[in-house]
């Protein structure tokens, strides 16, 4: 059993291509995601179409500047410029400030400032219009601090993410998928290899218990996809200030339970695939991609097709990322988790009860 | 003597498949037992049932002395097994496997490393001890395999046509390897395709079609069929399959 495991990592450390996936692969993953795949605006070149040019229209780009969200390359001279701002692909958003706008203001009559967004990437149009609403409100105050009544009254709160990181959003769904991919995937092409190989032939026929195989196959990973799940965590927290708000240590359980469950899919996987390639097949489009589509950590699963949202259901990926959310950012506890660990949990047994099914009756008719 | 492989009628079905139609033999400690038959002649289900791997539908089977329904575990202890398609673990050096197998026996860290050197020493490979399996030829993986097979020192090995591939000089090497252990008294229980290997055998059994139709010694089949080479036998007996 223990010759068992040491001879796991010794493949595995003399795998350069495992190796780079184990320990690459999450460091990359969250630098992308937290980098590069942002839902921040950051800079955004916008252009002004000051029809006023007045104090009151030069303190309002002032301020717009201020904020670090936007950079302001062009001043309009003229309304059929707007669009060829737009074509130039310089600009994502224009704002037109109306004539008189220090008169009207002044006059406490209400006035509109137009914002033209370039929508053909809508996400981030909206973002960027969103963003400009908060800070044209935020000057709205400023100027009549004492009306009882401003001219628009929203008051948007965000709560556990006040700034909106995506990072947030992303480390939950970065740590899930990594464990997906080196517990079922890892797991299931290591245990075709040897299949592959013949080298399982000979394991069967040695005095080894099936479970000893098993578990002398997955434990190893059991311990690096541990390993990883603490390294994004680290990264996480040092790189991106990202907070554990709730305990740790229910964080570290939960965190091996959904490893438990992917490993148990990887087995199942390695159970009905011969080939190391079958394997990888079979892990890429029955885990990843559901994984990284249905799971709600790519496209919101509110927004989808009802039958879609009940296959959503049936993601591990999803409850886990709920899971790991809610105690990083809301500090909630077991009590408020029990529904969801409870469904990772039966999804867990089902697949070892599965796979163990399966390798039994591999055995008999083999 | 007492027989270390004694099987009574076993039949195996897959449905309404029947891969061994009632066999009935016996193997002697220290035999040289070929076990011949075309590709699809059901050799591979017999030996999974005698490794213990796979239950037989009916009959009486015993390995080692052990019956193969109920003690199926003892029978693994004391069997050894290798086959073409075993090379032993390719990113392992020579002695990590060698940890492995005896490890997975449950020898001591002491008996595995004695054996290991004694092994290597008989293959006059010990200076090659630490090379990863990837850089080793084809033919010593072969041999090394077989070391490993035989390294818990079983009472039966079964070699699943362990020479595929290999070149006649290291199979000629080989050969010397499996009489050298069967001097020891272990049991050689081994299938193969080259006719040339089955004249080397105490005695051989040809399977057609799930039965045996010959077992004897290669000089009384040769007799019997009238013929000059196992090779005629085997070919006499193969056509009359299905």
């Amino acid at each position: 059993m223990k010759g068992f495991v040491v001879k796991e990592f010794l493949h595995i450390f003399r795998d350069h291509r495992t190796m780079l996936i184990l320990f690459g692969m999450p460091i990359a993953q969250v630098l992308l995601f937290g980098f590069a795949i942002t839902n921040e605006i950051n800079h955004a070149s916008i252009a002004v179409f000051d029809k006023a040019r007045d104090s009151k229209s030069l303190e309002l780009q002032q301020k717009l500047t201020a904020s670090g969200y936007f950079d302001i390359n062009m001043q309009l001279e003229n309304t059929k410029s707007i669009e060829k701002a737009f074509q130039s692909g310089k600009v994502k958003e224009i704002v037109v400030i109306p004539p008189q706008f220090e008169k009207t203001l002044e006059l406490d009559q209400p006035t509109t400032i137009q914002l033209i967004n370039d929508a053909s990437d809508p996400n981030t149009a909206n973002l960027i219009s969103s963003y400009t609403s908060a800070i044209l409100m935020d000057f709205a105050a400023s100027i009549n601090p004492q009306a009882n009544s401003l001219p628009v009254t929203t008051e948007t709160t965000m709560l556990y993410n006040p700034e909106l990181k995506g990072v947030f959003m992303f480390v939950p769904g970065t740590i899930t998928i990594l464990l997906m991919l080196v517990s079922a995937m890892m797991t299931s092409i290591s245990i075709a290899r040897e299949k592959e190989m013949g080298t399982m032939e000979v394991l069967l026929i040695s005095p080894l218990k099936p479970y000893q195989i098993i578990l002398g196959k997955v434990l190893p990973y059991v311990v690096f996809s541990f390993v990883n799940a603490m390294v994004i965590l680290i990264l996480a927290y040092s790189i991106f200030e990202m907070p554990v708000n709730g305990s740790l240590l229910l964080l570290l359980a939960e965190s091996l339970l959904f490893i438990l469950m992917a490993l148990a899919m990887g087995l199942f996987i390695s159970t009905v695939s011969n080939s190391q390639q079958t394997a990888m097949l079979l892990s890429m489009f029955a885990l990843m991609l559901p994984t990284i589509l249905l799971s709600g950590f790519v496209f919101p699963v509110e927004n989808m097709p009802l039958a879609l949202q009940w296959l959503s259901h049936l993601m591990p990926s999803k409850w886990f990322i709920i899971i790991v959310k809610s105690i990083m950012l809301k500090g909630l506890g077991i009590a408020y988790l029990w529904q969801e660990t409870l469904i990772i949990l039966l999804m867990a047994f089902i697949f070892i009860i599965l796979s163990i099914k399966k390798f039994e009756v591999r055995l008999k008719l083999k | 003597m007492k027989p270390v492989i004694e099987v009574e009628n076993l039949v195996k079905k897959f449905g309404n498949f029947v891969a061994n139609d009632s066999l009935t033999f016996s193997v002697f400690p220290g035999e040289i037992f070929g076990f011949l038959g075309a590709n699809g002649a059901g050799k591979t289900t017999t030996i999974k049932i005698l490794c213990g791997l796979s239950a037989p539908t009916s009959g009486k089977v015993s390995v080692a002395g052990y019956d193969v329904y109920r003690h199926s575990e003892l029978i693994k202890k004391n069997i050894g097994y290798m086959s073409q398609k075993f090379s032993l673990y390719e990113d392992l050096s020579i002695t990590e496997n060698f940890q492995f197998y005896g490890g997975i026996y449950g020898l001591s860290r002491n008996e595995i490393r004695e054996r290991t050197k004694a092994l290597l020493n008989r293959l006059d490979f010990l200076k090659a001890q630490n090379e990863v399996l990837r850089n080793i030829p084809q033919g010593w993986k072969q041999k090394l395999a077989f070391s490993v097979a035989v390294m818990h020192q079983p009472k039966v090995v079964f070699l699943d046509e362990p020479t595929g591939g290999v070149d006649p000089i290291t199979r000629r090497q080989f050969w010397e390897l499996i009489y050298e252990q069967a001097n020891n008294g272990t049991t050689i229980f081994v299938t193969t395709h080259y006719m040339d290997e089955a004249e080397y055998c105490g005695r051989v059994s040809i399977m057609v079609d799930g039965k045996i139709e010959a077992l004897d010694s290669p000089e009384k089949l040769k007799n019997q069929f009238a013929v000059n080479s196992m090779n005629d036998v085997f070919v006499k007996l193969a056509r009359a399959a299905k």
